[in-house]
């Protein structure tokens, strides 16, 4: 391959073009990114960089003696994909063609119906997203987090610090019940009463009340809830519109082999876009981790340099990734590994979800299959490194597990 | 120097977290290593991506491993052999005497994560 084209500027995109370097691949590199800004690590956005601890400087993903000799086509989004050409259609009419494409447009916030127009209702997905919060996040003010997962668990608990009068709603009765469970996502959720943020669970948002800012928040059942700033954490859209009518399969996200290879010759998908074949569920499946990020470029780079279509060599290189995510809230680290959906057992293996700090591990019969650490970072490790030995081990043998 | 502990207090694969205050000055945490061949390092305890204490790390040979997102160092020249970290961690020299682990700390600026202070929240 002559030149190939990294179409995202984020995590997964930068670690596809390092990737390309590091595995030899010496052609002509062009990188497309929708922002202005280069690579920048998301996470701290939510916390560090929420409550002005840190600036954007420190957010870079670059290391400063970084050069990958790439072309960065920065600012205007990819709005087609001619595949026959193998050329990335922007926004701006620039076209560029290449040998092999990486796929990495990440994911977008996902908003509320309705709010686009309000002033005071903001989503967490960009550096600019963070910046528009936190000018509003001013001590007294009463913020409504609309979802109880990570973001709006984190940003909750930043407010909070910050000295906001925070309410999370939360649609399901359990938060957290699909990552976590319900037994440990209602211990983890605990955290949140014990610092002083209320917790709506079990019940919807009707609508948001304002004209020109926000004012309240109605829930279905009536409540309704003052606000000066809302934060809508309802999950995240794969940004894969512009791929349609392309040829390249798109189901929920980039579909592509265990490797990261589409269906179509050349073109690979890694990041929150990406839906890899998931060996233990039987089907494509999209994570949106940051260390899924990080790991899985290689992963798929090596497959592209390698030549060779879908399907092919699919009994080799069952990569044992195994779903890893953290969050910080209130000073408490939450680090979590594995699948929680394949257990049918949880035990406290160690300290106490009373005062925050303890590890459970999720069983199927005797077997490992998850890991949940409150400031247990040391035993946890552990635990991650067990887990994925089992998972390893286990992967050859295992019928595909069915989804509940 | 500061005195760490006995050599027998530290067995091989095992690594502890020091609160190292000297002259009053305020001192980012070290950690000291014993690794499974024998060697003892001491590095600065935090992980310079994020702040995570290298001491709840995974040790293979001379390599640690940060706990929250698996950077790799090299304990003998504080090297990154593994992202997200892109900056070295601070060595310190180590000296045995009397059977005691001692540590000289550096001269050098350590290289702490954004948002991190001498290892306390700023």
């Amino acid at each position: 391959m002559k030149s190939i084209t990294v179409v995202g500027a984020s995590l997964a995109g930068l670690y596809a073009a390092q990737a390309l370097r590091q595995q030899g691949f010496d052609g002509e590199l062009t990188i497309i990114g929708d922002e202005l800004r280069r690579p920048y690590d998301r996470p701290p956005l939510s916390k560090d960089f929420l409550i002005g601890k840190i600036d954007t400087d420190v957010l870079s993903l670059e290391a400063a003696d970084e050069d990958l000799y790439a072309r960065w086509l920065l600012g205007s989004p990819a709005v087609s994909l001619d595949t026959a050409s193998r050329a990335v259609v922007l926004a701006d009419g620039t076209r560029v063609a290449s040998d092999g494409i990486v796929l990495a447009t990440g994911a977008r916030a996902r908003k509320l119906p309705g709010s686009a127009a309000m002033a005071g209702v903001h989503v967490l997905r960009t550096i600019d997203d963070a910046l528009a919060l936190r000018t509003e996040l001013l001590p007294g003010a009463r913020l409504v987090v609309i979802g109880a997962g990570f973001i709006g668990g984190e940003v909750a608990a930043t407010a909070k610090k910050l000295g906001l009068d925070v309410t999370i709603v939360e649609a399901m009765a359990t938060p957290l019940a699909g990552p976590l469970g319900a037994m440990m996502g209602t211990a983890v959720c605990g955290l949140h009463s014990a610092n002083g943020v209320a917790l709506r669970c079990g019940v919807g948002v009707r609508r948001l009340t304002g004209s020109d800012r926000v004012e309240s928040v109605e829930l279905v059942d009536g409540t309704v809830l003052p606000a000066d700033v809302v934060v809508v954490g309802i999950g995240a859209i794969p940004n894969t519109e512009w791929l349609t009518g392309s040829g390249v399969a798109l189901g929920n996200g980039v579909e592509c082999d265990h490797q990261g290879r589409t269906n179509v010759p050349g073109i690979i998908a890694v990041g929150d876009c990406a839906a890899w074949h998931d060996f233990r569920l039987g089907r494509a499946h999209r994570v949106e981790h940051w260390t899924g990020a990080m790991e899985r470029p290689a992963i798929a780079v090596a497959a592209l340099l390698r030549g060779g279509g879908h399907g092919e060599n699919h009994e080799e290189d069952r990569h044992a990734c195994i779903p890893y995510f953290w969050s910080d809230q209130h000073g408490v680290r939450i680090q979590f590994a594995g699948h929680a959906a394949e257990a049918d057992s949880v035990t406290i293996e160690d300290g106490s979800p009373e005062n925050f700090c303890f590890l459970a591990v999720y069983r199927r019969g005797e077997t490992p299959v998850a890991v949940l650490g409150m400031n247990q970072s040391r035993a946890f490790g552990r635990w991650r490194r067990q887990l994925r030995a089992v998972h390893s081990a286990t992967l050859q043998s295992l019928p595909p597990v069915l989804e509940r | 120097m500061i005195r760490i502990c006995p050599l027998s207090a530290l067995p091989p694969g095992e690594a502890l977290r020091v609160h190292a205050a000297q002259d009053a000055e305020p001192h980012p945490p070290i950690a000291v290593f014993h690794t499974e061949e024998g060697e003892i390092f001491a590095v600065d305890d935090t992980c310079t991506h994020q702040d995570a204490s290298l001491a709840d790390g995974w040790l293979e040979g001379c390599e640690i491993e940060c706990p929250l997102h698996e950077s790799k160092f090299n304990l003998r020249t504080g090297q990154v052999d593994s992202p997200p970290a892109k900056l070295p961690i601070r060595t310190h020299t180590v000296h045995i005497e009397d059977d005691h682990i001692c540590v000289e700390m550096s001269d050098a600026q350590p290289n702490l994560p954004p948002g991190v202070k001498f290892g306390v929240e700023s």
